[in-house]
């Protein structure tokens, strides 16, 4: 019964979107208040009617109902509890539930706390964002119904795949829908802008919240998702460049340049159309990606669904959605106003330069991630190739460089017009640091590649340039401490989100060049009483006893860690064969001093006692984590801020009584 | 003018993109299906010593080079399909009476000596294969099987086990093409 009513809720969800996508719209084109006015309450409905729904299939779920389709195919009695929760979203079925909630969340949230919203902005805001989820509430209902019930009902489930059974697989989908969906907000606001023909300021100064939120989400997603597949694959790997991750990357990477585009319109009012176009995009290949991993175009150890008559639904609201917007942007983008003009070295420039490297990266991925779809295209099915890590290394990194140079140098640059030499003087200091860190990593490596020698003292010189930065922001060391202090009290908090942000990202270079190019990996044949030697570590394999788990049994290795004689630590590492999908999953043995990472896995049994066991270590890794954590701290910080709370201020003249439509 | 054209790039870009994806939706499509590389590379460089304890001599590439169309198996006592094309390759082999070589890939003797003492042999010549010669003749399971035209290059791979579609289908009109 309760399946049967979160299966109608779900429809009613899909009327309440109907309604707020309709006549707010055409009250805001008509300047009808009351009709405006229906758009809140509509998206309130939405989200009570979809929290319903999701709840419906979490007891569905948390009880092991199996006359529940869904339930049947991924779950099972035996899973622990919190596995069967965040297996509600571990198919594609319940995983677009999850896209429709969080949808529904953002678009109340805007209704709730988007007070200071002109009304026509928010109702054409809260309309757009109903047209994204009538497209997705459809698709749902009619494609991908989680509801569906089975008969008869089976004893048990088919459990959840046991790659999926892991604490940071399971809360890496919300937060990286909390990423992806929240774009839609910058979508939607972009699109109504459009519809109402005006960017200004007060729009930029609403867009940014939204877009810090989505994109510290997203963050987070991503860097849980990389370390799940670090810990729990088994190859000490992080980043594959597969098409499922890099989804989930080109809508960061522009993103980003969203966030520090709004800025310049905010403070300047310039750069209207690339931030309209950059809103538009980012959303653009959040939805593509969304295709991508649903409709078995292109083939990936990720991907959730293989139905191309999904894949062609999808299409259709692609098509819709993106042509749509693009179209509107070619007809109504000319004619937006620009405000100020600036030099082409001053921090509007510098912004722009931004813009176009992360776009460039962006489209970098892109073509890498689509090109095999395209060459077998092209050549009527006969090539096909597979883009890998050679491809994304030869063109994403070089495109990084020049921008993590001038990273440390933009914050530096005041507004109009800037001396670049002026700056370049202040950062004399971080220059130092990275020849310092340069000639530090090719000591310690002992002649390392020139080019990861060369990266990591780039990563210093961001590290630095932005600690400089902030320091004269506060001038330290020029004034007593206290005063200091005081100084940094009194900065808006956008300034340390900054500091935090471009800072994170230093670390998290540094760990990605480290544990890239100075990992060393041993694979060897052990007996019990054998030992393998590492990077100045000896382990001594002790042996295998097996143990069991809730809904696995497992081969558990014990590993002692000794380093110059002294013992260390011991390891752990698993081999788990999970008895209803018969899968085996690796738990690899992870010790981190927070400098480099010890990884040992057990593979498999030779049958004459010995085992294949692969150990690596990996330099800087932890960093990359860490990195990632201020990254996402910076950008909450930033969220922080009191005046994106504080209503943008406008001018006092004909423009303020023309952005207030007569309302009553 | 030529600005607002300028404008209509980003909808006429994904206007290209979308018609792909729509091809990529084709029914017909398996991205899954990589197709093989070897065909019209000559045949590797391999030499395999015969299994012990049958009578048929192992497997070189100079066997291969003699000028005549050849046929080679690679197959495993612990293959099931193997065991399913059994009966279909010692036919054609027979009928068309093209030469067919096996190579045993990561068995044991003993094993494929019962393997084939229950269900016949077929080959004129076996090469045990711990492993490396798959690698060198891009085989990523078993079965597979390869044709040989006179001059050593590998005419047709086939992945899976020879059912007699794809005998009446492809093999057959291929060696009648291939031999004078």
């Amino acid at each position: 019964m309760i399946i049967e009513l979160g299966h109608f809720a779900l429809i009613l969800a899909l009327a309440a979107a109907l309604i707020q996508g309709s006549l707010p719209m055409i009250g805001a084109a008509r300047g009808d208040a009351a009709w405006m006015a229906l758009a809140r309450p509509a998206a309130f409905a939405q989200l009570f009617f979809v929290v319903f729904a999701f709840c419906a299939l979490t007891h569905a779920y948390v009880t092991s109902d199996f006359s529940v389709a869904n339930v049947v195919a991924n779950s099972h009695s035996a899973k622990p509890l919190l596995y069967k929760i965040t297996g509600v979203w571990g198919n594609h079925e319940g995983s677009m539930l999850l896209w429709i909630l969080i949808l529904a969340l953002f678009g109340s949230a805007v209704a709730a706390f988007g007070g200071n919203l002109p009304p026509s902005l928010r109702a054409r805001v809260l309309g757009v964002q109903a047209w994204i989820g009538i497209g997705f509430l459809t698709f749902t209902l009619f494609t991908s119904n989680p509801f569906l019930r089975v008969f008869p009902a089976p004893f048990d489930g088919e459990d959840l795949n046991p790659l999926l059974q892991d604490p940071g697989l399971a809360f890496h989908p919300p937060m990286l829908y909390a990423g992806y969906v929240g774009f839609s907000m910058a979508f939607s606001f972009a699109i109504a802008a459009l519809i109402e023909g005006k960017v200004d300021a007060a729009w930029a100064r609403w867009v940014r919240p939204w877009t810090l939120l989505a994109w510290a989400f997203l963050t987070g997603g991503i860097a849980l998702g990389s370390w799940w597949a670090y810990y729990e694959l088994g190859w000490g790997g992080w980043w594959f460049w597969d098409p499922v991750e890099n989804v989930s990357f080109m809508p960061w990477l522009l993103g980003t340049a969203l966030l520090h585009s709004a800025l310049v319109v905010e403070k300047r009012n310039a750069l209207k159309t690339w931030t309209i176009l950059l809103a538009i995009l980012t959303f653009s290949l959040s939805l593509i990606g969304t295709f991508i991993v649903r409709s078995g175009v292109l083939t990936s150890v990720h991907a959730f669904a293989t139905d191309p008559e999904r894949g062609f639904f999808i299409l259709v609201l692609l098509a819709l959605a993106i042509g749509g917007s693009l179209t509107l942007f070619a007809i109504r983008a000319p004619s937006l106003k620009s405000g100020g003009l600036f030099a082409p070295i001053s921090r509007e420039g510098a912004m722009v330069i931004n813009n176009l490297f992360l776009a460039a990266a962006c489209a970098a991925v892109f073509l890498g991630t689509l090109y095999p779809l395209f060459l077998e295209l092209l050549t009527d099915g006969e090539q096909k190739v597979s883009v890998g890590p050679p491809f994304f290394n030869a063109t994403f990194a070089p495109l990084m460089v020049p921008l993590v140079f001038l990273m440390a140098i933009g914050p530096l640059l005041p507004w109009k017009r800037a001396d670049l030499a002026g700056a370049l003087a202040r950062l004399k200091l971080a220059a130092l640091a990275a020849v310092a860190a340069a000639l530090l990593a090719w000591y310690v490596s002992a002649g390392g590649p020139i080019l990861a020698v060369a990266a990591l003292g780039l990563a210093a010189w961001l590290f630095v340039g932005t600690l400089v930065e902030w320091a004269d922001r506060v001038k330290l060391f020029r004034v007593a401490p206290g005063e200091s202090w005081r100084r940094a009290r009194s900065l808006p908090r956008a300034a340390h989100g900054m500091t935090l942000a471009h800072a994170g990202l230093a670390v998290v270079m540094a760990g990605a060049i480290g544990s890239s190019v100075w990992k060393s990996e041993v694979v060897t044949n052990l007996r019990p009483g054998e030992t393998v030697a590492i990077a100045g570590y000896d382990l001594r394999f002790e042996g295998v006893e097996r143990h069991a788990g809730p809904n696995y049994s497992a081969d558990r290795a014990a590993f002692t860690v000794t380093r110059d004689g002294e013992a260390i630590a011991v390891m752990f590492p698993e081999k788990r064969v999970y008895a209803v999908r018969a899968m085996p999953t690796t738990e690899a043995a992870i010790r981190t001093t927070l400098l480099a990472d010890l990884y040992a896995v057990i593979g498999d049994a030779d049958g004459q006692g010995g085992w294949t066991v692969r150990v690596y270590y990996e330099p800087l890794v932890p960093w990359i984590w860490v990195g990632c954590l201020v990254m996402v701290a910076g950008g909450l910080t930033s969220l922080s801020d009191r005046r994106l709370r504080v209503g943008a201020p406008h001018r006092r003249d004909a423009a303020r009584a023309g952005s207030r439509p007569a309302a009553a | 003018m030529l600005r607002r054209l300028l404008y209509l790039l980003p909808v006429a870009i994904f206007a290209v993109i979308a018609g792909y994806f729509l091809w990529g939706l084709s029914p017909e499509r398996d991205p899954g299906n990589v197709p093989t590389a070897m065909i019209d590379k000559p045949t590797p460089d391999f030499d395999l010593a015969a299994v012990p304890g049958l009578a048929v001599p192992g497997l070189a590439t100079a066997d291969l080079a003699g000028g005549e169309v050849v046929m080679v198996n690679f197959f495993a006592s612990w293959c099931v399909p193997c065991r399913a094309e059994h009966a279909y390759l010692t036919a054609f082999s027979e009928e068309s009476g093209v030469p067919l070589y096996g190579i045993n890939h990561r068995d044991k003797p003993e094993d494929a000596a019962a393997w084939l003492a229950e269900l016949g042999n077929p080959y004129q010549r076996i090469g045990a294969d711990p492993g490396r010669a798959a690698v060198e003749w891009g085989v990523t399971g078993v079965p597979e099987t390869f044709v040989i035209d006179g001059a050593g290059r590998i005419r047709w791979h086939h992945r899976g086990p020879l059912v007699p579609q794809v005998i009446e289908r492809d093999l057959k009109p291929l060696i009648a093409a291939l031999q004078p």
